[in-house]
């Protein structure tokens, strides 16, 4: 990605950590690169008839089966378009992993800590629950995706 | 970071010790000359206190130190083993296990010294010494001071430096086997399972593709993959395998306590200790056998004093045995105990309203048998610390059914009790069969799966009925609940099928058809685990990888029948009797008289409204106008052939000639014969399953004695053949009534009899109906079911106090429940009488007695000019 580059905080910085990025409508979100397994192009994906509107299906990933979730649905995007084919975010975490359904995938940016912000307030409660803090960078805001509230369908549906 | 390693080795090490120890100890009781063991036990001790002194835990060298000396006692023979001994060993062996579970927590041994124990372990040295020593009368001041010293031992060590020497030998000997064995986690396994699953799927794959072209380069490099899969396969599943005999070390212990605090004598055997089933499964069977095996010792098998007294030696055997068969592993537990008394079984089932006594009697003694599984059943006398709490049984067929096994017994009383368990080898994999529903693919466990059905589009119509909406099937007599897949996940049904699919599928103890799609094809299926986003979704059991490479879900057969509605929720234990209780009291049972006519092999009526069976000579007919009659007992009986009646045609056997059997009806005043071919029998039976008819004459059919009976509809009957009943009754004495009842019927009957009484009937099938009735015509007495509407006819006493013209129109409650609800809580709610509503006399005389009684003969006066 091109806009990566100009994003991307000169390695002078010491208090720096590395975000794995990627895009949702037009929101651009960061995630911990280390909690990301790995990226998939669209894989097929079995339909789950009564989940969670937010879950996609579920992929076969050598063997082992991950939950999609999509990302628009959560954050109460509409829907992407026809032919547009998400991709896969794998998010690894204890108890299997996880796989966010994205737009785009962006770079890996190194990202000063110095950016960091709390998100505003006045934030749509659907997206403030999922969104820990945004970092303001030179042309964008990278926002910070809560993964675990992200994965925990349950405790925010209840919140 | 070393020393940890070695503390942890230790401990894994001294675990195994531990529970070949327990095994040990049991058996050297029953073989006490046995030196060999007897050494393996020492040896075992010692190693354990060898490596505590090394590593310096002090307290576990203190008391294995102390075991060990009376151990050298045992085997120099300079004292006896008896029970008392191999407790305190086993005590010993508990108090290691408790220090070794808290070294494993925090590193340290805990707070608890065990000193008592210490000292009873030095006590029982002394005292061999004591003993020993006495008569050889040496050494005995010295032996009694040196004796306590834990350290290093003064008469210990010449058997020591010989111990030692053995050990030495078998050290090396044992170490070979060390050598060949590795100890691996078991979560590389799971791990390793997994990516062989894959590299399966990725096998078909390319055998796929190898089948599309000829190449025989590629042909034979796939045939190899092909192979060496297969055996990897194979040998990865091996890996995970353990022999059951894992879990029935623990056992001889197990039933050794039990028999010592029961006071009897149970001789334990196993048989197939060997026998492998995967962890998975070891693990989820352990604690259902240890309830059987202690069940067994607790109510199988008698005190020693009753089995001498029937005969049988004093010790009672257990028997566990472990085979496989047709790809599962059986395990018997058999005791040669008392067995258990099929009659108490029934007659205890139904004391607590599990079962109706006529159900208990068509049970086979082996189904009866198995009433012990159900929840909150249990036929010991007494309750124990042991058991017979009443739960337990019921939990180890839940548990065992969860794995997909069956749970089965057999007893002969006096005899003894075997149970039977039927597990499956593994439960990673499991026989599944894949159907697909709109447009999705889905496996259903072939364990729930009890038969396919395939409906042809061109009769399916006629043969999916639907009662109030609801979709069943007959199938072989009985009704079948139907659901369908594609409605119960709100999938989009196909437009247009050929041929309907029903699957019929047995949840729990209940049954119920599933309408899928399509139906493919069976397949071994590995199972995994859903997320936790989707743990919430009781409908599925799990998902797994198919051969193309893509997720199915794997449908949980109960949670299906339970979103669909066709089942109702499970029934929680503890309410699980009062509930079948009331279940039972609600379809309350009711004699019926069954009979045969022409081409109607079965035909009832209730016996309430029969007065006599009469076997008439075919001479006595007479003719009075175009009714035959009969001279009975002084009167003139009107006699209506049912088979013309009923249109019946020929039956398959004429009757006899020369007789007519015939259902002679009364009311006091009048009487008619209804003539049938042959008097089949009177049965006591809840009416259960029950279907409207649409042929004149006919109720509907219900299940009677185990078969399909058709209710005559003896109201059409009388009145439609030749008047001789109706038109010459008092219909002036009799009064309007009006039923009220959800269940057709239920009405149907009340309506016969109080027809019968006289009295001149209309229905109505819920509160609106009701209303709707009593504003179009006047009622002298309303028959209410007391749970007319979902609200409580409390709603219908209101609605009718609500109206002046309604408010004195005595109300007489239906009940299900006679004797529960008395009248006098039914005259709180604004009933004038309860009646039981299967009891068509009860019912004919309170509505006799309204007349008589009204409270206001005005109303009576008004009501009659109205209707004028």
């Amino acid at each position: 990605m091109s806009n990566g580059n100009t994003a991307s905080i000169g390695p002078e910085t010491q208090a720096a950590s590395q975000f794995s990025t990627f895009f949702v409508g037009n929101l651009f979100f960061g995630v911990d690169v280390l909690r990301v397994q790995e990226v998939l192009l669209f894989q097929h994906m079995t339909r789950v008839p009564l989940a969670p509107q937010v879950i996609e299906g579920l992929i076969n990933l050598r063997g082992q089966i991950v939950t999609a979730i999509d990302m628009r649905r959560m954050l109460k995007l509409p829907d992407r378009a026809e032919g547009q084919s998400p991709m896969n975010m794998v998010i690894g975490s204890e108890d299997g992993a996880v796989s966010l359904l994205v737009d785009e995938i962006g770079d890996v940016l190194d990202v000063d800590r110095a950016l960091y912000e709390r998100p505003p307030e006045s934030l749509d409660p659907a997206a403030r629950q999922l969104i820990r803090g945004v970092y303001k960078l030179k042309d964008r805001l990278m926002l910070v995706l809560d993964v675990e509230k992200a994965m925990d369908l349950e405790e925010r549906n209840a919140a | 970071m070393q020393d940890q390693e070695v503390i942890r080795e230790f401990i894994v090490e001294s675990y195994e010790n531990l529970s070949r120890l327990d095994q040990e100890l049991v058996e050297l009781e029953q073989r006490p000359k046995d030196k060999e063991l007897l050494t393996s036990i020492f040896r075992t001790i010692h190693t354990i206190k060898g490596t505590c002194g090394f590593l310096a835990f002090s307290t576990l060298e203190k008391i294995t130190h102390q075991a060990e000396s009376l151990l050298s006692r045992l085997r120099d023979g300079q004292c006896e083993l008896d029970s008392h001994i191999v407790s305190l060993i086993l005590e010993t062996v508990d108090a290691t296990r408790k220090v070794l579970a808290s070294i494993e927590a925090s590193n340290e041994e805990g707070t608890e010294r065990f000193e008592d124990l210490t000292e009873r372990l030095r006590a029982a040295v002394n005292a061999s010494d004591t003993k020993q020593n006495r008569p050889a009368s040496a050494s005995l001041a010295e032996d009694g001071a040196a004796n306590p010293a834990p350290g290093p031992g003064s008469d210990e060590s010449p058997s020591g430096a010989v111990e030692a020497a053995r050990a030495e030998t078998d050290a090396t000997r044992s170490s070979a086997i060390a050598d060949a064995n590795i100890r691996v986690g078991v979560g590389l396994l799971d791990n390793l399972m997994d990516l062989v699953g894959e590299l399966v799927l990725a096998r078909n794959q390319i055998l796929q593709f190898n089948s599309e072209r000829e190449d025989p380069a590629l042909n034979a490099t796939a045939q190899r993959l092909n192979l060496i899969t297969s055996e990897l396969q194979e040998g990865v599943m091996k890996t995970r395998m353990q022999p059951i005999g894992v879990i029935w070390n623990k056992l001889p212990r197990v039933v050794r306590d039990m028999a010592q605090a029961l006071g009897k004598q149970i001789q334990l055997e196993m048989d197939g200790a060997e026998t492998e089933l995967d962890r998975t499964i070891i693990e989820a069977i352990k604690d259902p056998l240890v309830h059987l095996v202690r069940n067994s010792c607790d109510h199988g098998i008698e005190a020693p004093e009753v089995r001498s007294s029937v005969g049988k030696p004093a010790a009672g055997k257990l028997l566990l045995r472990a085979y496989h068969e047709g790809g599962q592993v059986n395990i018997e537990i058999s005791d040669d105990g008392a067995g258990i008394d099929v009659a108490s079984v029934r007659r205890k089932a139904i004391e607590k309203g599990m079962l109706r006594p006529e159900q208990a009697e068509k049970l086979s003694d082996r189904e009866a048998l198995n009433l012990v599984f159900q929840p909150g059943f249990s036929t010991a006398q007494r309750v124990t610390t042991v058991s017979g709490r009443g739960v337990g049984m019921d939990v180890v067929k839940s548990h065992i059914e969860k794995i997909g096994g069956v749970v089965d017994m057999v007893s002969q009383p006096g005899d003894g009790t075997t149970v039977k368990l039927k597990i499956p080898l593994t439960l990673a994999i499991i026989p599944g069969l894949v159907i697909t529903s709109g447009g999705e693919r889905f496996v259903i466990p072939q364990v729930s799966l009890l038969e396919l059905i395939r409906l042809e589009s061109d009769s399916s119509d006629k043969r999916i009925e639907h009662v109030h909406g609801t979709p069943v099937y007959r199938r072989r007599g009985t009704l079948l609940p139907i659901a369908c897949l594609n409605d119960v996940l709100g999938l989009k049904s196909r437009a247009q099928a050929d041929a309907t699919n029903i699957i019929v599928l047995q949840a729990e103890d209940r049954q119920f058809g599933l309408v899928v799609d399509g139906i493919n094809d069976t397949q071994e299926i590995v199972v995994k685990p859903l997320s936790k986003q989707l743990k919430g979704l009781s409908i599925y059991a799990g998902a797994t990888i198919m051969g193309d490479g893509r997720v199915a879900l794997i449908l949980d057969v109960l949670g299906i029948g339970q979103r669909s509605g066709v089942l109702s929720e499970i029934r929680e234990q503890s309410r699980g009797s009062a509930e079948q209780r009331t279940e039972f009291l609600a379809e309350r049972k009711q004699r019926m008289l069954l009979f045969r006519t022409g081409s109607f092999e079965r035909l009832a009526v209730p016996l309430s409204l029969v007065s006599r069976l009469e076997e008439l000579s075919q001479d006595s007919i007479e003719k009075a106008g175009d009714t035959q009659v009969v001279q009975y007992r002084g009167r003139i009986l009107p006699l209506i052939s049912l088979r013309d009646a009923l249109s019946a045609g020929e039956g398959h056997e004429t009757p006899a000639a020369g007789h007519l059997q015939v259902v002679v009806f009364n009311d006091g005043e009048r009487s008619a014969g209804i003539v049938v071919d042959q008097i089949l029998d009177v049965v006591e039976e809840a009416i259960d399953i029950r279907e409207k008819s649409s042929r004149k004459g006919l109720l509907g059919s219900a299940v009677l004695g185990g078969r399909v009976t058709d209710i005559l509809d003896l109201n059409h009957i009388l009145r439609s053949s030749g008047g001789a009943w109706f038109n010459r009754g008092r219909r002036e004495a009799g009064k309007r009534v009006l039923v009220a009842a959800k269940s057709q019927f239920r009405r149907s009957l009340i309506h016969c009899s109080l027809d019968m009484g006289g009295h001149r009937v209309v229905e109505a099938g819920d509160l609106d109906g009701t209303i709707r009735v009593l504003e179009k015509q006047p009622v002298d007495v309303v028959l209410a079911e007391l749970d007319l509407s979902p609200k409580g006819s409390g709603e219908l006493i209101s609605a009718l106090r609500g109206r002046q013209e309604w408010q004195r129109i005595p109300v007489l409650g239906l009940t299900n429940l006679d004797g529960r609800t008395t009248t006098a809580s039914g005259q709180a709610r604004g009933y004038r009488e309860l009646v039981d509503i299967s009891d068509s006399e009860a019912v004919l005389e309170a509505v006799a007695r309204l007349g008589s009684d009204a409270p206001n003969p005005q109303d009576a006066g008004e009501l009659a000019c109205q209707e004028k």
